[in-house]
């Protein structure tokens, strides 16, 4: 069976498939889908990770090949690409937006400071009440990708998504 | 340089990566504070994702037929390629800290280089890691400036695992054989140029912290070669026990 479906309509397919921490992200918006391409009969995706060690990926080949496969009964294949490395730069404005309403800080853009050694206190905005005092706990959160912050307004505790 | 000398070298890289992260989730449910315990386990999880990007890519390099778990998990003691410093025992939360602040810095210097190499898989995975490695630097240096600037307890603990573990960097800073090859080949780091940047990066924190910095002297070696202290066999006893004892099981 041939595909009547275009490259684009699949780039739209896979908005489907969620990020299995954050499932208000779909993986294109995470900017984790590189390339969709025909290779003879194999629709190969590229994806590519957020962090080296993130636990997820399984997770997401998985949904990915699987909701192709209902459409689809050709051959998918998942390809992992390391490079270009991911950055919160691909992360859409929209997906910033989401970030947002559910909880979670979205990361600041293009930072320049990223490789410093101790990098200057950023004003992160409380998710929640949109104050602007805010606290850092820790740099390392509930997963990978997110830093731990409080703030100092509302006193909630709130999730950052790291800036890399 | 040769296949299989290609292949030792990105071995070393991988084994590095794998025991600190080995060593870094042994603490997990340990940690000082709930925060701790998680940033310990996120580095962990961060060295050996990285560690599984070395470990597969130096499988094909060898072209035996290996993959990452093969290596990670069929291999002894005496075929692991790590720097010793990073198989010494977690101890108390101001060793974990000075071995991580003192490989951190080493690591970020060397994924900053290694993203020069002509092979495009390891500046692939450098400018995977460098993103993390950098957080972790940070981490570990704002501890190190923490504790030695801190109470007159915590300063006289993390001097002291300071002066312990000194004895333990030298051998990630001095070239052998191989690292020269690697280097000449265009694959590798220059290890002389990082070592003088690797001594004012660290010095800057030391002194920040109001540590004194040990001299050098002697300088314990021999991991890259597969001579390894006695704390490795136990890492590896139970890093290995499950594949070991089921080795056809399947996920």
């Amino acid at each position: 069976m041939t595909s009547t479906l275009s490259i684009e309509d699949i780039w739209k397919l896979l908005t489907e498939v969620k990020d299995p921490e954050i499932p208000v992200l779909n993986v294109v918006d995470m900017g984790i889908v590189r390339n969709i391409q025909w290779n003879d009969d194999v629709l190969e995706v590229t994806i590519t990770p957020t962090y080296s060690g993130c636990p997820a990926m399984d997770v997401i080949s998985l949904n990915i090949k699987s909701i192709l496969h209902k459409h689809f009964a050709e051959n998918v294949a998942v390809k992992s690409a390391l490079f270009p490395p991911w950055t919160t730069d691909w992360l859409t404005d929209d997906a910033r937006e989401k970030l947002r309403n559910y909880g979670i800080a979205p990361p600041e853009k293009g930072t320049s400071d990223k490789s410093a050694l101790f990098a200057e206190q950023k004003v992160i905005e409380c998710p929640k009440c949109g104050a602007k005092e805010t606290t850092k706990v820790s740099e390392f959160g509930s997963t990978s990708c997110k830093a731990h912050y409080k703030c100092n307004v509302c006193l909630e505790p709130f999730d950052y998504f790291k800036c890399i | 340089m040769e296949q299989h000398e290609k292949f030792e070298y990105i071995l070393r890289l991988g084994d590095n990566a794998l025991v600190l992260g080995q060593r870094l989730g042994e603490w997990c449910g340990h940690g000082p504070a709930l925060e701790e315990d998680i940033a310990l386990t996120n580095i962990s999880l961060d060295l050996i994702g990285q560690a599984r990007s070395l470990l597969d890519y130096a499988g094909q390099v060898e072209g035996a037929g290996r993959d990452e778990d093969k290596l990670a998990f069929f291999r002894d003691v005496r075929q692991y390629r790590n720097v010793i410093l990073l198989e010494q025992p977690n101890g108390h939360f101001g060793d974990t800290i000075v071995r991580q602040f003192l490989y951190d810095h080493f690591a970020w210097l060397f994924y900053n280089e290694l993203m020069k190499s002509n092979d495009d898989q390891l500046v692939a995975i450098a400018a995977k890691s460098i993103k993390e490695v950098t957080y972790h630097r940070r981490h570990s240096s704002e501890w190190i400036i923490r504790l030695g600037d801190g109470t007159a307890e915590s300063k006289e603990k993390v001097q002291d695992s300071l002066d312990r573990l000194w004895v333990y960097s030298g051998e990630m800073l001095t070239p052998d054989s191989l690292d020269k090859k690697a280097q000449e080949a265009g694959i590798g780091v220059d290890l002389d140029v990082l070592k003088k940047d690797w001594h004012v990066n660290v010095k800057g924190v030391i002194e920040q912290a109001t540590l004194t910095l040990p001299e050098d002297g002697w300088m314990h070696s021999g991991g890259k070669k597969g001579m390894h202290s006695e704390h490795l066999g136990y890492i590896l006893a139970e890093m290995q026990h499950i594949p070991r004892a089921y080795p056809d099981a399947k996920w």
